[in-house]
């Protein structure tokens, strides 16, 4: 198999399986998280202003006070690297016209050369959140194979793109192809490990938030 | 019923719902709840990580719940939770646990860490895994009626000394009065002025109250043990004397843990709504406050700051009432940065206070650090709470640090400058 045959299989047959279990995948986690249900809590709510599972969704996007300086780097390399990902997976010109070719819709891009500079970045904050994560006592103690194994998986879609579209390392087609397979491992790893988060950390702060909104506290 | 390890995972899955399957979903070790946890702060040992001390229980939520995890399970590739290992936990479940739920406030993705750690207590009591001081604590709640082992002839023996006191009635047992009052075991043994004040401020305000001779004790060492059936039997004691005397108002006493177990989880526990509204200590005076039948003669002049309770402000919901009361009595309060909802544990809630091994009393001492530090940063002599169980563990804490700080209580604080 040649570096062609390798992007046509990626982009064709791969891409479908990928996607495929991507999709059924999330879609078992949250059936089989959300099935579980709760018990209706008996006791006389309280009413309270900003309490509310919708409120806890929103205010958790911002660090509580004192949290930003006793941990700066988890906040603002994971906002740097997060944001990052989003502009880079949804606003690069390339990745449009393949959702445009899946789905039909499309959206205008930034400029490439921007979404060059984001890349960077993004590379450079996921390296530092790494380091982190070595270097503070309790992220360390925290670490399985899964949380740098996801790390990793993150990762590599990142990298090979931006020396795919830069020409680095290896002729265009291979990196290419490589970028499409560790998209492709990403989807496939996703529903079953720490980055089904992306999905079901709406309902965690939903829940903290109405569990909490009944007793009249804004968490 | 005996522990055993077999009805341990068989509670433990008893209890495991939606929001936990979605918390431990969503966590990805970021370990900031660390950042929030008195314990770690104060220690800097990584153990001590909120989320870590749930980790038999994550264990049991994917073995049983997960895809993945069942079909690891039915290879042989997951480590089962072993008696040994829950005996190891003890210390992460109780001894550094407060449930005091700061964690609970700052995770990113939401996890509410505290409300899975009560859930956790469950399959460790039913394994047998506890605290000695606690286990005891429960087991003379339920035979004698109070976690201190104290019997009604004692109650109505101080009752007795604060009538004569304050030359006002103390009503025991009397149907149809406005409230039921309910104590706790450490304000009728060391802060009698408590039931002093209130029969002052009732009195003061015209408000019919009664003590039930079968009913006096509000703390539920169930709750804090982690045993919903023992919880049960306690809560209803209450509820049985309330629907019995037939009263509008049952009134928490100070107490942190006593109200998380009346107000909040007493009606699941007996599975259905009062007959009666449940009401704290607090709520009540600041609603007088807020009908002018609050007044004080004078008010206290030294700098104070103000120790939120966790289970009655972060946790309970009271958290408009305090501060209003204390510039009430207060000429210079000066309000603390983590204040409110934000506010550290004093170090000895969710039972803690009740374990009494030389590593656990080390422990505490050092978490109380926290509380050291806000005092003499803002360079106060005068510390006011309004939890009985908060006033044991501060001054035990001043014991330690040899602090010549003064620690009141809000509600005495109130009656002795009430206006005559």
């Amino acid at each position: 198999m040649d570096a062609l045959e390798l992007l046509t299989w990626a982009r064709g047959p791969g891409l479908n399986i990928a996607l495929g279990i991507f999709v059924l995948g999330v879609v078992w986690r949250l059936i089989e998280i959300y099935s579980l249900g709760r018990r209706t809590d008996l006791a006389p709510a309280r009413q309270h202003a900003g309490a509310s599972g919708l409120h806890t969704v929103l205010r958790r996007s911002v660090p509580p006070p004192g949290m930003l300086r006793s941990s700066p780097v988890s906040y603002i390399g994971g906002f740097v690297f997060h944001i990052g990902l989003a502009l880079i997976v949804f606003l690069f010109a390339p990745h449009i016209l393949l959702i445009r070719d899946l789905t039909g819709l499309s959206w205008p891009a930034l400029p490439s050369q921007f979404i060059d500079m984001v890349t960077v970045v993004t590379l450079v904050a996921m390296v530092v959140v790494l380091v982190d994560r070595i270097n503070k006592p309790a992220k360390r103690f925290l670490s399985t194979f899964g949380d740098w194994f996801t790390w990793a998986v993150t990762f590599l879609p990142v990298l090979t793109g931006w020396m795919a579209v830069q020409h680095l390392l290896l002729p265009y087609t291979l990196m290419l192809a490589l970028h499409i397979l560790s998209v492709e491992l990403l989807l496939v790893v996703l529903p079953f490990t720490k980055l089904i988060h992306a999905f079901t950390l709406f309902g965690s702060r939903w829940y903290a938030g109405r569990i909490n909104a009944h007793k009249g506290v804004p968490v | 019923m005996t522990a055993t390890l077999e009805r341990g995972l068989h509670a433990l899955k008893e209890v495991i719902d939606a929001p936990i399957a979605s918390y431990f979903s969503s966590c990805v070790h970021c370990g900031l709840c660390a950042e929030a946890c008195l314990f770690y702060t104060e220690t800097g040992d990584p153990r001590y990580t909120p989320i870590h001390k749930l980790e038999p229980l994550r264990r049991v939520y994917e073995q049983e719940y997960t895809l993945l995890g069942r079909l690891k399970k039915g290879l042989g590739l997951s480590k089962p939770v072993t008696d040994a290992e829950l005996d190891a936990w003890q210390d992460l479940v109780y001894d550094s646990c407060t449930m005091c739920g700061r964690c609970s406030l700052v995770c990113p993705v939401g996890n509410d860490i505290v409300y899975m750690v009560r859930k956790l207590r469950e399959g460790m009591a039913a394994s047998g895994h506890v605290p000695d001081g606690i286990r005891n604590a429960t087991r003379r709640t339920v035979e004698i009626g109070g976690p201190m082992g104290l019997k009604w002839p004692a109650v109505a023996n101080v009752i007795r000394k604060v009538e004569e006191a304050t030359g006002l009635k103390v009503p025991v047992d009397q149907a149809g009065a406005d409230y039921l009052v309910l104590l706790s075991s450490m304000e009728i043994v060391n802060y009698p002025e408590y039931i002093e004040a209130l029969a002052k401020i009732f009195h003061k305000a015209g408000i019919s109250f009664t003590v039930a001779s079968d009913a006096f004790e509000a703390t539920n060492a169930g709750i804090q043990i982690g045993n919903s059936d023992l919880a049960k039997v306690i809560v209803s004691r209450i509820v049985d004397a309330a629907e019995r005397l037939k009263v509008k108002r049952v009134l928490s006493p100070e107490c942190g843990h006593a109200y998380m177990a009346i107000r909040w989880e007493g009606p699941n526990l007996i599975g259905r709504p009062y007959a009666f509204e449940v009401v704290h200590v607090l709520e009540l005076l600041d609603e007088l406050r807020g009908k002018g039948m609050l007044k004080m003669k004078s008010k206290i002049k030294d700098p104070l700051i103000l120790h939120d309770p966790c289970q009655i402000v972060r946790r309970g919901g009271v958290l408009q009432a305090p501060e209003p009361l204390i510039q009430e009595v207060a000429e210079r309060y000066i309000p603390i940065a983590d204040k409110q909802k934000w506010n550290w544990c004093c170090g000895g809630g969710g039972g803690a206070s009740a374990i009494h091994t030389e590593e656990a009393e080390a422990l505490r001492a050092k978490a109380f650090q926290v509380k050291k530090r806000q005092i003499e940063s803002t360079g106060v002599n005068t510390m006011v709470t309004f939890c009985a169980n908060c006033r044991i563990v501060i001054e035990e804490g001043f014991d330690h640090y040899q602090m010549d700080t003064r620690l009141l209580g809000l509600t005495e604080l109130l009656a002795e400058h009430l206006e005559e």
